[in-house]
């Protein structure tokens, strides 16, 4: 008789987590698609008279909109980080872990270099981020930061409110315009590769663990089998309430 | 003092002295007022001041350079700039155009320094190099390191003119072979006002000497030391093209009709929304025109390292760290397509090593399917 896989569904993203991813996912194409064209704009023919046209002035404007809601929905995963629950939390991130590096190298051996195992051992399979992704996600939200600070310091000579101003200590920092214009749009690349290697391997996990991987950010709950929710009651990751069934503990 | 006082003159007497009238000079007043950005109620303060304030002696130091910031300062719209600044602000020495020369003239900057201890104006044009002891830029047998530290000693403050002496210009570019080094890198205890450019507005230099005579200090600098009066806007945000770009008309080449007709030249690589200057409002010669006026992109000669920033003519990001032809959308399409290729290579690689586990869920699902139709 084959050991039979029995999955209950597990409440782990919240509502503030999945409004932060798409949003952030909104925005940060937005901004890709914008840059790129303020980076090298389209040649286009018009006879119009600049008087009547405002296209560039349009992308421009999408940009900047896009990059406050960049900014306001990392504000609000920072602050959901110490509302959160567990799977939100920032010590799901705090990488200095034996536990974090114990499932750091799982996932490098299982996923990354598609080992396989003899006998499955539950315990180190992750519920919510796994280890190797909160550490991208840690590197990600610095380059975020990185990408706001640059922007709004070559936005904030052209603005009048205090918060993009509160940035222009950057360019005096690096030197110039030149060199900030130079980080924002390098780091932007890396955004993309980020994209890239993120949604190939939700779709990985989906495929291959069916454990509702790329469901989890629409509704939020993922499945996880009895073997490992008895494992995580043991530690107290999660506990049972009855209008939502599994969820985690704070 | 008293009797350096009385020897002294003070700039209205020069003026007076020069020949202009009452008139000429409070026009100069208003002119200059203006370019520093002042309202008009303070044009009698400025001419209050010229009265009263006696000549604040200068010593004006060339190192590497091209003398283009001493050109376009004479050259500057009203000719009591020139008159007053280089005659009468009583340069005391200048390589360029002081009449004393050899013994004489290093004599007469010896002179003021010690007669004007901590009171005297110290301009340096050009960068000082600091390789091999300072041996590539020698004035009287003395290096320009020497003579930059020996001159800066007594001074009240240093205006460091162009971009050679407040970023180090050409000769700072890379390699770098003589170490070419700004005045703000080497000078640390005394006020700086860097006015870059290559070379600066002629109006801004005026500007910036008439505001330290007006008001007895320095004028607001921003974070790089640059007055604020001439470097708080983008080039490009002042220009008069700047319809062009919010419509997002631009000319793709330089013998377009677009280019005929006006259009932005951002896409023809000008540097007018990365650089800090006052061309667009003062513009150059007497306010004729400024290169974006007369067809041609800014090359971004008021921001560091502006050599070494990509070419002038070609729109560009560089990755940071990268010199050579390191353009970042090349390497980042180069790195999304190795990424592509190695993702699907992990994805067929998945299939193969999990094939197992794989083929047990895919039996396993059959089987519940069968379980349901029975």
């Amino acid at each position: 008789m084959k050991k039979i896989k029995n999955f209950k569904r597990v409440y782990v993203w919240e509502l503030p987590v999945r409004i932060f991813h798409w949003l952030n996912v909104l925005a940060l194409f937005v901004l890709v698609v914008t840059g790129f064209i303020i980076a090298n704009p389209p040649a286009i023919l018009s006879s119009a008279e600049a008087t009547n046209l405002h296209s560039f002035g349009i992308v421009r404007f999408l940009h900047f909109t896009a990059a406050y809601i960049f900014l306001f929905v990392l504000i609000m995963r920072f602050y959901w980080a110490f509302m959160g629950n567990r799977f939100a939390s920032w010590r799901a991130f705090w990488p200095f872990t034996k536990k974090n590096w114990n499932n750091f190298w799982h996932v490098m051996k299982i996923d990354i270099m598609l080992l396989n195992e003899k006998e499955e051992d539950v315990t180190k399979i992750s519920i919510g981020h796994n280890s190797v992704a909160t550490l991208s996600y840690i590197v990600m939200f610095v380059l975020a930061i990185v990408q706001i600070a640059t922007g709004f310091a070559l936005y904030g000579d052209m603005a009048s409110w205090w918060l993009p101003k509160m940035f222009t200590w950057v360019i005096p920092l690096f030197g110039g315009d030149f060199i900030v214009r130079s980080i924002h749009h390098t780091a932007m690349w890396l955004f993309i590769f980020f994209a890239m290697v993120h949604v190939y391997l939700v779709f990985y996990h989906d495929w291959l663990e069916g454990r509702g991987e790329v469901s989890s950010m629409f509704g939020g709950f993922k499945f996880v089998s009895d073997e490992r929710l008895k494992h995580a009651h043991n530690e107290k990751e999660v506990e049972i309430k009855e209008e939502k069934g599994i969820v985690a503990t704070k | 003092m008293d009797s350096n006082n009385k020897k002294r003159e003070t700039y209205y007497e020069s003026i007076i002295k020069q020949g202009y009238s009452r008139r000429d000079f409070m026009k100069f007043a208003t002119y200059i007022a203006a370019y520093m950005g002042l309202e008009n109620s303070m044009v009698g303060q400025v001419a209050k001041s010229l009265e009263t304030t006696y000549r604040v002696p200068v010593i004006w130091e060339h190192f590497q350079e091209c003398t283009c910031c001493s050109e376009s300062f004479i050259r500057s719209d009203h000719p009591i700039v020139a008159d007053i600044i280089l005659d009468k602000i009583s340069l005391d020495y200048t390589l360029t155009l002081m009449a004393a020369s050899g013994h004489q003239a290093e004599a007469a900057k010896k002179a003021t320094m010690e007669k004007y201890k901590g009171e005297y104006i110290l301009c340096v044009e050009g960068s000082v190099p600091m390789g091999d002891d300072g041996n590539y830029c020698c004035i009287a047998g003395q290096s320009a390191k020497d003579i930059l530290i020996e001159s800066a000693a007594g001074a009240k403050a240093i205006i460091a003119w162009g971009s050679c002496a407040s970023n180090g210009c050409v000769q700072a570019a890379k390699p770098n072979p003589t170490n070419a080094t700004p005045i703000h890198k080497i000078i640390k205890n005394k006020p700086i006002i860097r006015v870059p450019g290559c070379p600066p507005i002629g109006e801004v230099m005026a500007g910036v000497i008439i505001h330290m005579v007006t008001f007895g200090r320095l004028p607001e600098l921003d974070r790089l030391g640059r007055p604020k009066a001439f470097y708080a806007k983008r080039v490009h945000d002042s220009c008069y093209r700047r319809p062009y770009y919010d419509a997002g008309l631009f000319a793709e080449t330089f013998d377009d009709k677009n280019a005929k007709d006006g259009y932005c030249l951002y896409k023809l690589g000008c540097k007018g929304p990365m650089t800090y200057n006052s061309c667009g409002t003062i513009k150059w010669n007497n306010g004729v025109s400024y290169p974006i006026q007369s067809g041609h992109g800014c090359i971004g000669c008021s921001e560091e390292s502006f050599w070494d920033n990509g070419p002038f003519y070609e729109r560009l990001a560089k990755v940071p760290g990268i010199h050579a032809e390191g353009l970042a959308d090349d390497i980042g399409k180069v790195g999304a397509g190795v990424l592509a290729g190695g993702l699907a290579v992990h994805a067929i690689a998945a299939n193969i090593s999990k094939r197992k586990e794989l083929k047990s869920r895919i039996n396993r699902g059959k089987s519940n399917e069968k379980d349901i139709d029975s």
